[in-house]
């Protein structure tokens, strides 16, 4: 892998966002209305309710990793749509940059997009709602491994479906996360779930944090040897969505998808 | 070609098929483009002219035949043998959201172009945008879209560049202008170039050397200046006509000027 390629990829999304307020607002904007929204929420229900119940650190601590998760995943496919808007992908891939380089710069402009959205969340939660981190202690890091990992594994899996499909299949990566979130349990324990549905709960890494969550600000203890396997689940996932856009962009360029992509198929 | 015979092809293509099904794209052409040399690649629309660049620029796989540029085969070492080829087509503008300089920048990254600062204001000046340098591609007009296009495939100094219709749609002055910058070029360079065009005039004022492509076969080859009386036609527009209505009776035609 050429550093300088990957370079290129950041260099590319770091112009775009500099030079364009639409695309920086966004990294902040939609997190800081959640923030305010569901920090206003946990108060009242926190009032009503007169119990001991930890609502800030559990329902806006859930919105918050979350979020997160959602900024990770659309730091990927924004990247990735940057080349779908423009009709660049003949401009991209005649270069000299491989597939792994290509979804490393990917990778990393979501890092550093979805870096500027947790701190901000941070920031609105913790001053002007009180949520504090320390309940979370040591496993705050795994948490947010997990969500980070599981939030690149969609992302990735994501454009490798846009790639399939064309440009017109961008409608099906936005609605994802939502459609994901009754599943992993967010804002909720496992067991509310039908046993359906708690099966889907248990391929998904996310889920094992939210539990764990709950667990760590309840005071109760819970299985950390599951929280390994959400991380160990998270990795396979990501290897497995990398293999799947691999086999997709196999298939473009076999098929000559990627040099007429715009005609979003070929036969 | 004198080059042929003290000079190893930067282009070498042995026979390439593209099929998509039942539909026979291109069907196994052999040709080598050398150094310091412009070969003309012409035909009909759907002839197998932009399959056969999206298989050189490793955009799609062939279904058979080899492709080797600079000696490297394609198949076999992509990233290698992509840095030293670039292109330029009228299809695949820089994103309209950069500014020429950015999309440069981001282009020499990908490309690995050294010393980028020199080489740039070197290329900003040779195609005449230098005031265009903090200007979005996207507000540009098609004659400066183009030369930005150039410029951008002129970056690696590659040694086969790929032109797939570099003045279509451009003023003819401009297109002199883009014409002269090319040849200059190649004249300073060991690049070998793949032009495609459908202007005959262009095609005979650059090239030294026209493969004619009809139904994804060559049918022809040959100096652009010399091929028309070969064939009983008095210019390469004639002969190209003819090809496309009738590429069967090439045989004969030749045997009609022969007699």
């Amino acid at each position: 892998m050429k550093p300088a390629r990957i370079a290129a990829i950041l260099l590319r999304q770091f112009y775009l966002y500099r030079g364009s307020v639409a695309r920086f607002v966004p990294l902040f904007a939609w997190v800081t209305i959640d923030m305010v929204l569901w920090g206003f929420m946990t108060r009242f229900l926190g009032a009503v309710t007169q119990s001991h119940y930890r609502f800030v650190p559990t329902l806006l601590g859930a919105v918050l990793f979350w979020d997160f998760m959602t900024r990770v995943m659309q730091g990927v496919t924004t990247s990735f749509f940057e080349d779908v808007w423009t009709r660049n992908f003949l401009n991209v891939f005649a270069s000299p940059i491989t597939v792994p380089e290509y979804v490393t710069g990917l990778l990393l402009s979501s890092i550093s997009t979805s870096i500027i959205g947790l701190f901000v969340m941070v920031l609105i939660a913790t001053l002007a709602f009180g949520l504090s981190f320390v309940v979370f202690g040591a496993m705050l890091v795994p948490f947010i491994l997990v969500l980070f990992l599981f939030g690149m594994a969609l992302g990735i899996a994501a454009v490798a479906l846009v790639l399939r499909l064309g440009p017109a299949a961008e409608w099906f990566v936005w609605p994802i996360p939502a459609l994901l979130s009754p599943f992993a349990a967010v804002y909720y324990p496992v067991a509310t779930l039908p046993v359906w549905m708690r099966w889907i709960s248990h391929l998904l890494p996310p889920s094992y944090v939210f539990e764990g969550m709950r667990a760590v600000v309840a005071g109760q203890g819970f299985d950390t040897g599951m929280l390994g396997v959400s991380v160990a689940m998270a990795i396979a996932y990501v290897l497995l969505a990398y293999w799947l856009f691999a086999r997709v962009f196999h298939h473009a360029v076999q098929t000559g998808l990627l040099a007429r992509y715009s005609a979003e198929s070929v036969s | 070609m004198t080059n042929e015979s003290i000079q190893e092809p930067v282009l070498r293509v042995t026979g390439l098929r593209k099929h998509y099904g039942a539909v026979q794209a291109v069907k196994g052409i052999d040709f080598e483009v050398y150094p310091n040399e412009i070969v003309g690649l012409l035909g009909l629309n759907g002839a197998g002219k932009t399959t056969t660049i999206s298989m050189i620029l490793g955009v799609l796989e062939p279904t058979a035949g080899s492709i080797r540029i600079g000696g490297i085969d394609l198949a076999q070492n992509r990233t290698r043998a992509l840095t030293c080829t670039n292109f330029a087509a009228v299809y695949a503008p820089l994103p309209g959201n950069l500014t020429v300089y950015e999309n440069l920048r981001v282009f020499a990254l990908l490309y690995g172009a050294r010393i980028f600062h020199e080489r740039v204001e070197t290329l900003l000046a040779e195609f005449d945008i230098a005031r265009f340098r903090d200007v979005k591609c996207g507000v540009l007009s098609s004659g400066e879209q183009t030369r930005v296009g150039l410029a951008k495939a002129m970056l690696n100094e590659p040694r086969v560049l790929l032109l797939d219709e570099p003045t279509a749609s451009i003023d003819p002055a401009s297109a002199k202008d883009i014409r002269r910058s090319i040849c200059r070029f190649v004249r300073q360079s060991q690049v070998g170039v793949l032009w495609t065009s459908h202007n005959m005039y262009e095609v005979e004022e650059v090239c030294d050397r026209v493969l004619l492509l009809s139904k994804g076969e060559i049918v022809l080859q040959g100096d652009p200046r010399s091929l028309p009386a070969e064939y009983g036609k008095r210019t390469l527009e004639e002969l190209f006509i003819s090809v496309a209505r009738e590429p069967l009776d090439l045989g004969a035609m030749g045997g009609e000027l022969n007699a």
